[in-house]
């Protein structure tokens, strides 16, 4: 039986698990029939050129964790950001581990997709926005008719949120394999400001897929900061498909830092609903042995007015592959749109591909758009220069690597988060460079 | 009073297409439909060799096999290839010793078209192989040609002349099975343009064909196939222009170079088929295979000028084999009305220190739609391999759109490549700068699109830039942005 098959008569079973008589539970047999109509994206497919699951799909993966388990603070505090007071979020095997978590209903509403879908006091807000924004593509629709348990984010209007809120994604690997499905929900009220970082984390070397969709709503003036540290390990891969809708002055921002896993797939998509907003998504990515990571982007100019940013720095090496594939739509309407997109990658070695699609749809003619794209190596004449003032090689290349991947990790509004990643874009490259960056 | 930019949309809209004209030749044309026996009556009419006809009905095979594509960022509604005549020649065709004894209403055609056999032919120093029709009626400067031991002729002729040559080289670079539409043509095209520079000879003219679809219903199918053997250089023009029709007639050329060791070819066109009316009724469906393969050290330049077509389909590409083999691109793509194009190139690289450049300029307006589509691809032997592409798109008023759709492929880390594009419209503040200084928005307009062609523009041969740029004007005076 193939994971298709397995994934649609399991359907029945995981309908046991939860309330059938919600309303939710028409959208998820709305999606299971999407599903089957469309199932897994092919490389056929214009945007899954690059990329294939076919290896991933083939593998017998379990579809529900058999048994719960716990896991200690200790063991997998180096996971959090734990320099910083934060909210927390976490799931184990995509079970809401209640001992690991800080979730608060404080002003704000930092808990659980499992207690949002199910609580009356959420009915009007799931209503209004679950699966809202989301498109109804194979992947999404699965994730979708499985949607059950993940983060749930709701800022009321005018709330700054006192600090970041982490959401962590573990896997234990007790299951052989496991597909995992997380659905999350972040729903940013009028002039509202919230810090999110998320992370999947999978402990043992078992293969781990995981679905994973997020919908994030930004409401008038709202300020999203949201992080993704993709630091997998080898077997994990990940299909990360996130939607962002965004009301008039609002700005949202998405760091995607993919530096581990097997097989990473970002789908990230904007669509603008009001005028002035302003859509940042940057990106650094670093690859090496046999890892596979695959940006797509959409950002969707619906409305006058509106800007967006792109930065995308890849590097990899050995036999990785990177992917590109940036898409603008400007629409007749969106006139003065303001639309800029960056993709630079350097190449290590000759085993490595990266295929680039930076791809520009422009209906609108008093836009500014513009998208530009390099491939090439390190600098020699650098490299000389540092190696000459007794710098190593290895550590030479990794400074340059750093100064090449600065613009995105400047932007990073977080300090300790931002020294984070400089660490573990320090371990990625093997390298200690003896000073925070 | 101002030229109002009213009076100026206007004026595009009612202005009529310059050369829709028809010219009254008694064709000898096949019925409609397309099967086995069309195909080898086609051969047969052309006394084409047995291995030739075999060719073709192999391409037939292949395409009866095939479905037509439907990724490119057009819509058009598809042709019935059942519907079409796959054969129309000028009738009783005689073969001309002098222009003198071509029909004087052919003549009268080409100087409407200001192509002026004798005036090229004694002012411009251009040899034009006149297809007309799909079959050549006029080769004029055939002499000069061969004491070089240049081989310049319709196909068909290269066919019974040249056998070895073309069998050599025929689906060498455009295999039969390549597309839809390239195995089409295999299968059935008529006739089209042959040329051969031999070993260290640099063609002193410009070599150019000029196409023309010309009988009502009839498809045109041309095949050209340029070789440049070793060390040599050739200049190809090829232009354009087809009389007003109502229903959509079909164009499906093939094109293949092949430059050897140091040999250099450049290839220039400008598409002036009919665009169709301003409600978007009729006009040509332009679906074209152009490659170009090129050895050691040799170097593939096409240029274009794409300014008609209701829908456009055409990637001139390099296959960048040799070391050292360099392919450039220039385009200018103009859409007006409801013309859409999709248009780019591939560069291929596959030797050591391959060089390509591509510049791409799309000029949008109307309700038109206007793409680039374009793969630069580097294997991981070509080491060293450079690649620069730069689109701009210009947009003229709100009701159009253009596109990039660029792809890039690399394997290599010693490859540089970069890639930009940007899209805008003409700026207010320089149309306000022009007429300031008593340029009226027309001519501002003018300036302005020709200053942003500038780049390709250069890359054309003399005799073609001053047509192109009266061209670009025609098709877009006017649409102020």
């Amino acid at each position: 039986m193939d994971l298709k098959d397995k994934l649609l008569s399991s359907f029945m079973a995981f309908e046991d698990t939860v309330d059938v008589n919600l309303p939710v539970h028409e959208v998820r047999t709305e999606a299971i029939k999407n599903f089957e109509a469309q199932g897994f994206p092919t490389k056929k497919m214009e945007s899954w050129k690059y990329t294939s699951l076919k290896g991933l799909l083939k593998s017998d993966l379990s579809v529900f964790p058999k048994k719960e388990t716990t896991l200690e603070y200790k063991d997998v505090k180096k996971y959090f950001i734990h320099e910083i007071e934060s909210y927390r979020i976490v799931l184990v095997d995509g079970v809401y581990s209640s001992q690991l978590s800080e979730t608060s209903h404080d002003g704000i509403d930092v808990c659980l997709m499992s207690a949002a879908l199910c609580k009356p006091k959420y009915r009007l807000i799931i209503e209004n926005y679950f699966n809202k924004t989301a498109e109804a593509d194979g992947l999404t629709s699965l994730n979708t008719a499985f949607s059950k348990e993940g983060a749930f984010i709701n800022i009321p209007r005018g709330v700054v949120v006192d600090k970041p809120i982490q959401i962590i994604h573990f896997s234990t690997g007790i299951e052989p394999s496991l597909m995992l499905q997380p659905r999350s929900l972040v729903v940013a009220g009028e002039n509202s400001h919230v810090q999110i970082i998320e992370r999947h984390q999978s402990l043992t070397a078992n293969a781990t897929l995981t679905n994973s969709v997020t919908e994030i709503f930004a409401n008038k003036r709202a300020i999203v900061d949201y992080y993704k540290i993709q630091n997998d390990g080898e077997a994990a891969s990940l299909i990360d498909n996130t939607y962002i809708s965004q009301q008039q002055n609002s700005h949202v921002s998405v760091h995607t830092f993919s530096l581990g896993g097997k097989l990473t797939r970002n789908n990230l998509q904007f669509f603008h609903k009001g005028e002035h907003l302003d859509s940042t998504l940057k990106g650094v990515t670093i690859t090496d042995r046999k890892q596979h990571v695959d940006h797509s982007t959409l950002v969707h100019h619906a409305q006058p007015n509106c800007e967006s940013h792109q930065d995308y720095k890849g590097i990899y090496a050995d036999k990785s592959t990177g992917v590109f594939n940036g898409r603008i739509i400007v629409e007749k309407e969106a006139q003065k749109t303001n639309g800029f997109q960056q993709n630079n990658n350097i190449l290590l070695d000759d085993t490595a591909t990266i295929n680039a699609k930076p791809q520009l749809e422009i209906f609108a003619d008093d836009v500014k758009c513009s998208h530009g794209c390099t491939i090439g190596q390190l600098d020699d004449e650098a490299m000389f220069y540092l190696q000459a003032r007794g710098i190593p090689e290895k550590e030479a290349k990794a400074l340059l690597m750093f100064g090449f991947a600065n613009n995105v990790l400047e932007s990073v509004k977080i300090p300790q988060l931002k020294q984070r990643i400089t660490k573990l874009i320090a371990q990625k490259l093997g390298v200690d460079l003896g000073f925070d960056l | 009073m101002a030229y109002t930019e009213e009076e100026l949309k206007k004026e595009l809209e009612t202005k009529e297409y310059e050369y829709g004209f028809y010219t009254d030749i008694e064709a000898d044309t096949f019925p409609v439909g397309l099967n086995e026996d069309v195909v080898r009556a086609i051969s047969k009419k052309k006394n084409e060799p047995e291995w030739m006809t075999e060719w073709r009905l192999e391409a037939f095979r292949v395409w009866s096999e095939m479905e037509e594509p439907e990724w490119a960022n057009v819509k058009y509604k598809k042709p019935d290839f059942q519907a079409i005549s796959y054969y129309s020649a000028p009738k009783g065709k005689p073969k001309y010793d002098s222009l003198d004894e071509v029909d004087p209403e052919l003549l009268d055609t080409f100087k409407k078209l200001g192509i002026s056999l004798e005036e090229q032919k004694r002012l411009a120093g251009v040899a034009v192989d006149v297809v007309m029709d799909s079959v050549s009626v006029a080769t004029t400067f055939k002499k000069t040609l061969a004491e070089k031991g240049i081989i310049f002729c319709s196909i068909s002729e290269a066919i019974q002349e040249h056998p070895e040559l073309v069998k050599k080289y025929i689906g060498s670079v455009v295999p039969r099975k390549d597309n839809f539409y390239a195995a089409l043509n295999s299968a059935v095209f008529s006739d089209g343009s042959f040329c051969y520079i031999p070993k260290g000879v640099r063609c002193p003219m410009e070599l150019s064909t000029y196409f023309r679809i010309n009988q009502a219903g009839t498809g045109q199918f041309e095949r050209t196939l340029v070789i440049a053997d070793e060390g040599s250089y050739v200049s190809y023009l090829e232009g354009c222009t087809a009389p007003m029709r109502d229903e959509n007639q079909l164009h499906a050329a093939v094109v293949e170079l092949i430059a050897l060791d140091d040999a250099e070819i450049k290839y220039s066109t400008v598409q002036n088929w009919f665009p169709g009316d301003k409600e978007g009724k009729g006009g040509v469906f332009n679906f074209v295979t152009k490659r170009g393969l090129c050895e050691t050290n040799a170097k593939i330049s096409w240029t274009q000028v794409e300014t008609g077509s209701a829908v456009t389909w055409k990637y001139p590409s390099c296959v960048l084999k040799g070391d050292n083999s360099i392919g450039e691109f220039y385009s200018i793509a103009v859409t007006n009305n409801w013309q859409q194009a999709d248009t780019g190139t591939k560069m291929i690289h596959l030797g050591r220190n391959t060089k390509s450049t591509i510049i791409s300029k799309g000029i949008s307006a109307g309700k038109s739609q206007n793409s680039y589509r374009g793969l630069v691809q580097i294997n991981s032997r070509a080491e060293n391999a450079r690649n620069f592409s730069q689109c701009d798109s210009l947009l003229m008023g709100n009701e159009c759109g253009a596109h990039t759709f660029p792809y890039i492929e690399t394997k290599n880390k010693s490859a540089q490549i970069e890639h930009e594009a940007t899209t805008s419209k003409i700026g207010e503040d320089q149309i306000f700068y022009c007429n300031q200084r008593g340029i009226d928005t027309e001519k501002a307009i003018a300036l302005i699109v020709n200053g942003f062609s500038k780049e390709v523009l250069n890359k054309l041969p003399m005799e073609f830039a001053v047509e192109a740029q009266k061209l670009l004007e025609i098709s877009l005076e006017g649409s102020v942005g």
